[in-house]
Formats: structure tokens, C-alpha cells, sequence
């Protein structure tokens, strides 16, 4: 069965049918939630049964000067469908988001090398530490006023 | 009667020699059995992905070579499929065959190594198995050379196609070798696949459910051995994998025998999609004609992905209007793959923990990036 892309559109207004609060806005590829919100939504998109999402492709993020995007990619092994999630974090000191590791354990190791090059923190991760860099690295390498 | 027994901590590299590259393995034990294993990583970290962001699209190809530098020509193809796909271009249709028959000569060559090297941690006397696996793989670097003067770093593709047309003698080399690897395969096959020693060794050894496998978002041939008939060659397909027809092997259980028999059901079916693609290549334009330096529209991003040797390698490009990418992640599967590794070996016994870390086929090039 061939994999399908979402329309972001239509995720956000599945999900506005949920809870009107959660979404803040979508384009034909992304679905922009509140970071408060995550965790709900994760947990939202893996149990509903048209969506099923059980499989976290990967986790990025990405450095806008005045905010930084979290992005989740999901695909389903039930219903082979893909979706795009993302968050923003405003401000560049002590960012933080929900850990998404007690739904996916995938994302463990992607959680700390976030934190590790962009300094995201995400809360409640069993072993926030960086990931690639050694402990007493001073800075986030990728953020974009590092160098 | 029960021996008290006290913990022990040992760290397995950053250098010693089974742990595929400079890899470490923080491993606790009570007597034999592995009690807690913790993988430390960052030694080979080159920073690939904020390279990228100070070189121009065409340049970032080298790059990509030296992620998984068992495997560069996949690595090639999904950064040159991130960036069509940014371009909104598509390459000809030559140019795509030549990238999967390529692609699936690397996969060949990948899992020609993971095996053998997994066979050579097993124990096996001499290390004859990895030989054979090396013979084979050497004609494939050779053709590798033909086409494009390398052997490991190939940058072989470029964004809008290949970077030259296969020469003749590329041609009558895989003629030959399409010829004569099968009967070479069907002799490592006879030793191995059904070998007693290998059976008892790995069959039913560090099992992997496939809820674990997809929880832990493992992909490739690790979470096929799990019974996941996931392949993005199947579910997404790029390039010229529409036009042929393959199987995708699965395995039942997902232990360390089944993830070695599905690499060695794949080489089979590599081997016939090359066939497949030899027979249906038409003479016709390799590379579309892009300007030499790139740029895509401000705002614009794009996800390319693959199903390289290891598992699911996707690029994810966002461009600002520059000459080169405003950030690029690279979504590696040996790092993913290795976020499993201590339901792999917790409960299991030291002589299995070597054997297990050379099952999922790891390479620390594409780990640390």
C-alpha cells in the first residue's frame, strides 16, 4: 500500500474538531500546534482510528532567529498515511517543550541531539545530556548565532 | 547454589575493533549477562549538517558521501531527491534508471559487508565468509570506478540527474558480473543460511517485537526481520523503482538470524532489479541542464527520502532564497536503528552483545554525522 502525504489542512481541522485550542495555524504540507499542547495532540493522532500515527519517522529543528520550529514527521503502519507536526518556541534562552519519549521511544536519542545542537530542552526525557558534543560544550552548534 | 555476584561496568571501545567505527558501549554486567548497556556516542562528529549551510546545493553532495561511506550512492540519492523535489524538477528518465540500478549495487555492497562482518563476529574460522563477501564486493567498487573515478566517496549523483553517462566498459563488467554473482551468492547461501552453528548461535537471540521495532522507529532491514512489511521502495516509490517488479523478504521474529537472512534475501532481489533495470534502460539525456548554482524560492522546504541499505535516510531541506540550504537535517537510520540497542542486549550474554550490535548494521559515519 503506497503511503500518503495529509494535507495539513485537513489534520488541523480534524483536530480543531477535538479541541479548538490546539492548532494555531496549517499550510498544504505542516500542522502548527501549541507547544503546551503536544502531548494531547500525540497522544490524539496515535489512538484516533482513521490516523493511527505509531511510527516517528524523525524529529527536527529548526532556527528562525525570533523562534524556533520544532518539527515531528509521523507515518502510520496501520493506515500508511504521513503527517507533519510542528511547534514554535518564541525567544532564544531556556526553550522548552514536552518530551515525546513516553509515546515514541524513537525519539530519545533525536530528543538529546536536538538539545545537544539547538538547545531545546524537552521535559520529562528520562536522560537529557547531550548527545554528540561532550559534556561542558558551551553553546548550541546549529543555532544560527553560534558562529 | 548461587554465587553472589557483583556488578561491573566496561566500556567496549571508542576503539576497539568489532564496534564498527569509534563507537562506545557502556556496558554493565553481573557475571556474563548484560545488565544495562548505554551507547556513547560523538567521537567521528564532523558537524555535516551546519556544513551544509555554508556550501552551495551542488557542493553538499560530497558531503553526503562521507555519512555512510559503506553506502554513498544512496546517501547521494536522497540529497539529490531533497533538492528536486525543493526544485520542483524532475531528472530524465535514463538518469533514473542508472540511479537505481547504481543504488541497488551499493545495497548489494552494504550488505555484502554487514554480513560479513557479522559472520567475522560469530566467529567464523579465517574469516572466509567476509572474504567472499569482500571478493564480491570488490567488482562492484570496480564498476563504481568506471563510473565515476571512485571507489568509496563516489558523488556519483547530482541534483537533476548523474554526473556522466556509464562508460562501455561499466556495461560489459556488470553483464559479467550479473553472470557470474549468483552462482558466487548461491555458494555463501549453500554454507550459511541453513549452517547449524550459525542456527544455534543466533536463531531465537536477542528478539525484537515488531511494536518495540515501530515504537522505536527502527527502520530497514532490522524492522523487516521483524515481520513490518515496510519498504519505501514499495511505499513511496522514487526514481525508476515504479517500473520494476521485486519482493520485499520478511522476517518472522526478529532475531539475529532473521535480520541476516533478510540482508541475504535482499541482495537477491537487488540483483533483480538491476536486471530488470539493465533490460528496460533506453539511450536518452542523464542530467537535466540546471545552472550551476542553485537556488530555490524563499520559504520553500522539502523532505527526500530513501530506503538506504541501513534503513530510512531522509534529508530535510529548508531553503531562505540562497545559494545554499538555510538548514538541513539529515535523518540518519543507523542513529535510530541504535536506539534499540539495550533491548538488544539487556538479559542477553557477553559472547551474544558483539553479534547483536553487528546485527542491526550500524556505521558511525552516518551515527555521529
Amino acid at each position: 500500500m503506497l503511503l500518503k502525504d495529509l494535507h495539513g489542512d485537513t489534520v488541523a481541522n480534524r483536530l480543531s474538531e477535538i479541541d479548538p485550542e490546539w492548532v494555531e495555524k496549517s499550510d498544504f504540507m505542516n500542522v502548527w500546534i501549541k507547544p503546551e499542547s503536544l502531548i494531547d495532540v500525540c497522544k490524539f493522532l496515535m489512538s484516533d482510528k482513521d490516523l493511527v500515527m505509531d511510527y516517528l519517522n524523525a524529529i527536527t529543528a529548526v532556527d528562525f532567529i525570533d523562534h524556533f520550529d520544532v518539527i515531528y514527521q509521523l507515518t502510520s503502519t496501520v493506515t500508511r498515511k504521513r503527517i507533519v507536526v510542528r511547534s514554535s518556541l518564541y525567544g532564544r534562552e531556556e526553550l522548552s517543550i514536552d518530551s515525546v519519549t513516553s509515546l515514541w521511544s524513537g525519539a530519545n536519542l533525536q530528543e538529546r541531539e536536538i538539545w545537544d545542537l539547538m538547545g531545546i530542552t524537552f521535559l520529562g526525557h528520562p536522560n537529557m545530556k547531550r548527545l554528540l558534543l561532550w559534556e561542558g560544550f558551551e553553546g548550541h552548534p546549529l543555532r544560527k548565532d553560534f558562529l | 547454589m548461587s554465587i553472589r555476584t557483583e556488578p561491573m561496568t566496561i566500556n567496549i571501545g571508542p576503539q576497539h575493533p568489532s564496534t564498527h567505527g569509534v563507537f562506545r558501549l557502556r556496558v554493565t554486567f553481573d557475571g556474563e549477562d548484560i545488565i544495562e548497556a548505554e551507547p556513547i556516542l560523538g567521537y567521528l562528529h564532523r558537524g555535516t549538517e551546519k556544513l551544509a549551510e555554508e556550501r552551495n546545493y551542488v557542493q553538499i553532495v560530497t558531503l553526503t558521501d562521507r555519512l555512510d561511506y559503506t553506502a554513498s550512492m544512496t546517501n547521494n540519492q536522497a540529497y539529490c531527491l531533497a533538492v528536486e523535489k525543493l526544485l520542483e524538477v524532475e531528472a530524465p528518465l535514463r538518469a533514473k534508471y542508472l540511479r537505481t540500478m547504481t543504488a541497488e549495487l551499493q545495497r548489494i555492497a552494504s550488505h555484502l559487508i554487514a554480513v560479513g562482518f557479522f559472520l567475522q563476529e560469530l566467529g567464523t574460522f579465517g574469516g572466509t565468509p567476509l572474504m567472499y563477501a569482500f571478493r564480491a564486493r570488490e567488482r562492484i567498487l570496480d564498476m563504481f570506478e568506471m563510473l565515476c573515478g571512485a571507489r568509496i566517496t563516489l558523488s556519483y549523483m547530482r541534483p537533476g540527474g548523474v554526473f556522466w553517462d556509464p562508460p562501455s566498459e561499466f556495461w560489459s563488467s556488470l553483464d559479467e558480473f550479473l553472470k557470474e554473482f549468483p552462482s558466487d551468492l548461491a555458494e555463501m547461501e549453500d554454507l550459511l543460511l541453513n549452517n547449524e552453528i550459525l542456527m544455534v548461535r543466533t536463531r531465537e537471540v536477542s528478539p525484537l517485537s515488531a511494536e518495540e521495532a515501530i515504537n522505536n522507529s527502527v527502520s530497514g532491514p532490522v524492522l523487516r526481520a521483524s515481520g513490518v512489511k515496510m519498504d519505501l521502495r514499495v511505499m513511496d516509490p522514487y526514481d525508476a523503482y515504479s517500473m520494476v517488479d521485486f519482493d520485499v523478504p520478511i522476517g518472522s521474529i526478529g532475531d539475529n538470524y532473521d535480520r541476516f537472512w533478510v540482508r541475504m534475501q535482499e541482495v537477491r532481489q537487488s540483483l533483480r532489479i538491476i536486471e530488470q533495470c539493465v533490460d528496460q534502460i533506453e539511450p536518452g539525456d542523464y542530467r537535466l541542464d540546471l545552472p550551476k548554482v542553485l537556488r530555490a524560492p524563499e520559504g520553500t522546504e522539502s523532505y527526500g527520502k530513501v530506503e538506504a541499505p541501513k534503513g530510512e535516510l531522509g534529508f530535510y531541506l529548508f531553503s531562505d532564497g540562497g545559494i545554499s540550504p538555510y538548514r538541513m537535517k539529515i535523518r540518519s537510520p543507523s542513529l535510530i536503528n541504535l536506539s534499540v540497542i539495550d533491548r538488544l542486549l539487556v538479559g542477553w550474554k557477553l559472547a551474544d552483545m558483539i553479534v547483536s550490535l553487528g546485527s542491526i548494521d550500524i556505521n558511525m559515519g552516518e551515527v555521529d554525522r
